[in-house]
């Protein structure tokens, strides 16, 4: 099947329906969401920031072990949040936190992993959110897997992967693009260029034009949004589902944006950029332009800012009650979940360790 | 042996064997989806997946692009969304592109979720030597995934082996690596098509004997069923224990067999260095020390890549190799 190449090409520039000044872009090509989804949008954008610099507080007193911000990207996770029904999968990588917790995860199951506890504290069957990937694209495949299983069934399912612009020069992000087209799975890709693949740039990743371009190859529409108006997500990735879900195929949107702070609280960003080219992104915050625009609008007062406010901090105030404690689980569950049935050598091991262990009790 | 249809018993090659096991699988289970390089139309380049398509349709047995860690990669997101793939690698080394979705997901899912996520799922590798193939086509690789916690490894040496095993990994709850030795693909046996399914995990003993314990799984259990034969003949009686299962691994029934003999040789064809034999000898001899009267043997492959045809009867352990190893269990002493 050959497509018309003119499908596939993503437009010249990036969709943008708000802009960084929070007015309306005049000649928009999407029709801006309707007020209930920005405001529900706004809502969400206010609790992922909380989450950012709760997080990021909690990893500096050492409450966490290690945190990745999200933030200047919290558009990319409201919006990934947002396009889901219960029906489909979210596949989240280590930076989607916030799009986890926005998806209803509890927050003391989703920062396990970040307190050092387990590899993954939530049942990704109950939200269905798959673990968060730490490695770089494996999980697109994983999200081709699921979406493919669903069609099969006949299922409205449609997975929603995420990755970043790093991961787009793994082998795992062509070979899901690709068996994501010939099976004509119901998947939508959502690369978050935050311009940083730790400390290595975009121009060291790739020269393709863009990475949306990198779907045409196989046979993918790709798209590029401005990913710090959620505006612009939303009404991208929504027809972006639709698509998928009516069964015409998966898709590739690149979403602009900027990881404002290091790559994880471990790192130190200054040996790789300068402080103005962060000052210039600080000047896009997707949440500043769309609570202009929510007030241009009259579609928000202080009296609601303070209601939403208020609701996120409470899951903050949550967070430092539920993270602060020690979550880690019993030594003998390394062994409970090697296997549905322990070997019996493991059954060994986990006698030699409860051993080990009750002779350190017995020293205290 | 002869044919006796009307109790469910077929003369069939492992080939054969393990194309009634899926084919079996897929009819009691509308969850079983078979997939890989070739395994359509082709019925694979080794022909275990013939007549499949035909039977079940292309939504139930598949080609896909020629990706391996797309091929692994998809089947587990099947896997966590109800399905039971069954991947095909369509060789040995051809199955290194998808060894992070292996090691790093196929392995980890269940532990990483804490129990949740399950991977019912069967990762078939034709491996080893003895057929003539090209570079590539013949590596001994069931080191790697041997050493990697949450996989099951398991390898039959027969047809009727390859048969139930295949049917007990597809319904196991775990992720199998079943490892096809492509040398046996066309040896014939009888097949108790109705025999119940054996749990992944256990040995068995091809041969009876009283004097040495030879070791060996997949390919190298016919090598050491012939070095017993040609040892009975020169007065020396050889037990010949088939592992079938590497992981898990049956110390019981292997322990036993080697302290009824106290002397053991460890048969296969993977280079020795660091190897599956590496981890039996000592697993044997951390158990069954008081028991040994010489120190346990391999007789393995070389650890040089493998060779090209003209030179793969150098590599691989034969008969010689292993009754010189025989004959390296300080008989003299005892």
């Amino acid at each position: 099947m050959t497509r018309d190449l003119d499908l596939l090409l993503p437009s010249p520039h990036p969709v943008e329906l708000i802009d960084p000044t929070g007015r309306t872009v005049a000649e928009a090509t999407r029709e801006l969401p309707d007020d209930a989804a920005l405001l529900r949008a706004f809502a969400g954008l206010t609790t992922a920031r909380r989450i950012n610099d709760q997080a990021s507080a909690l990893a500096r007193q050492g409450r966490l072990a290690v945190y990745p911000s999200s933030h200047g990207q919290e558009a990319c996770q409201v919006a990934a949040a947002q396009v889901l029904t219960d029906d489909d999968w979210l596949f989240p990588t280590y930076r989607d936190t916030a799009a986890v917790v926005l998806r209803g995860v509890d927050v003391a199951e989703a920062f396990l992993p970040l307190q050092g506890a387990w590899h993954s504290g939530y049942d990704p069957h109950e939200h269905r959110t798959a673990p968060q990937a730490t490695p770089l694209a494996t999980q697109l495949l994983h999200a081709v897997g699921v979406a493919h299983a669903a069609r099969l069934r006949g299922e409205p399912t449609v997975a929603l992967a995420l990755c970043g612009d790093g991961a787009t020069s793994e082998g795992d992000f062509h070979e899901a693009l690709n068996f994501a087209a010939v099976f004509r799975a119901p998947v939508v890709f959502l690369v978050q260029n935050n311009q940083y693949a730790i400390s290595v740039p975009l121009a060291r990743q790739s020269v393709a034009p863009s990475l949306a371009h990198k779907g045409i190859g196989y046979g993918v529409p790709g798209e590029r949004v401005d990913g710090n108006d959620v505006a612009a997500l939303l009404a991208v990735l929504g027809t972006a589902m639709a698509r998928a879900r009516a069964g015409e195929g998966p898709q590739l949107v690149e979403a602009h944006t900027y990881r404002m702070q290091p790559h994880t609280n471990a790192d130190d960003s200054r040996r790789y950029r300068q402080d103005d080219e962060v000052a210039g992104w600080a000047e896009r915050d997707p949440l500043a332009r769309l609570e202009t625009w929510l007030r241009q609008h009259d579609l928000l007062d202080d009296a609601r800012l303070a209601a939403v406010t208020a609701d996120a901090d409470q899951l903050a105030a949550r967070m430092r009650t539920e993270l602060a404690g020690d979550a880690t689980p019993e030594p003998a569950e390394l062994f409970a979940h090697v296997y549905a049935t322990p070997t019996p050598q493991l059954v060994e091991q986990a006698a030699v360790v409860a051993d080990e262990l009750s002779r350190e009790d017995a020293h205290r | 042996m002869t044919s006796t249809a009307t109790t469910g018993h077929e003369k069939l090659t492992m080939a054969q064997a393990l194309n009634r096991a899926l084919r079996e699988s897929m009819a009691a289970d509308d969850s079983v989806v078979v997939f890989g390089e070739d395994v359509g139309a082709l019925g694979g380049v080794f022909r275990i997946t013939d007549g499949l398509t035909a039977e079940f349709g292309d939504t139930r047995c598949f080609d896909t692009p020629l990706a391996e860690s797309g091929i692994v990669g998809m089947a587990v997101g099947m896997a966590m969304n109800g399905m039971r793939p069954v991947v095909e690698m369509q060789f040995d080394a051809f199955a290194y592109p998808a060894f992070e979705q292996i090691t790093s997901h196929v392995a980890k899912m269940r532990n990483r979720t804490r129990g949740t996520v399950s991977l019912p799922m069967v990762i078939r590798i034709p491996y080893a030597g003895g057929i003539g193939g090209v570079e590539h086509h013949c590596d001994s690789s069931e080191a790697y995934y041997a050493h990697t916690p949450g996989l099951h490894v398991v390898t039959p040496a027969n047809a009727a082996d390859a048969h139930r095993l295949l049917r007990a990994a597809i319904a196991s709850p775990d992720p199998v690596v079943f490892m096809e030795p492509k040398k046996l693909y066309w040896t014939k046996e009888e097949v108790d098509l109705g025999a119940e399914l054996p749990g992944i995990g256990r040995a068995m003993i091809r041969r009876e004997g009283t004097d040495a314990t030879l070791i060996a799984y997949g390919p190298s259990v016919p090598v050491a069923l012939e070095a017993a034969e040609v040892a009975a003949q020169e007065g020396r009686s050889l037990q010949v224990v088939d592992l079938r299962s590497i992981v898990p691994f049956d110390d019981e029934t292997v322990c036993a067999a080697v302290r009824s003999t106290g002397r053991a040789v460890v048969v296969a064809e993977a280079p020795g260095f660091a190897s599956v034999a590496s981890e039996i000898v000592a697993r044997v001899t951390e158990r069954c020390f008081h028991s040994l009267a010489a120190p346990v043997r391999r007789a393995v492959g070389f650890d040089i890549p493998f060779p090209a045809p003209k030179l793969e009867h150098v590599q691989l352990p034969g008969v010689d190799r292993v009754l010189d190893a025989v004959d390296d269990l300080q008989w003299d002493l005892s």
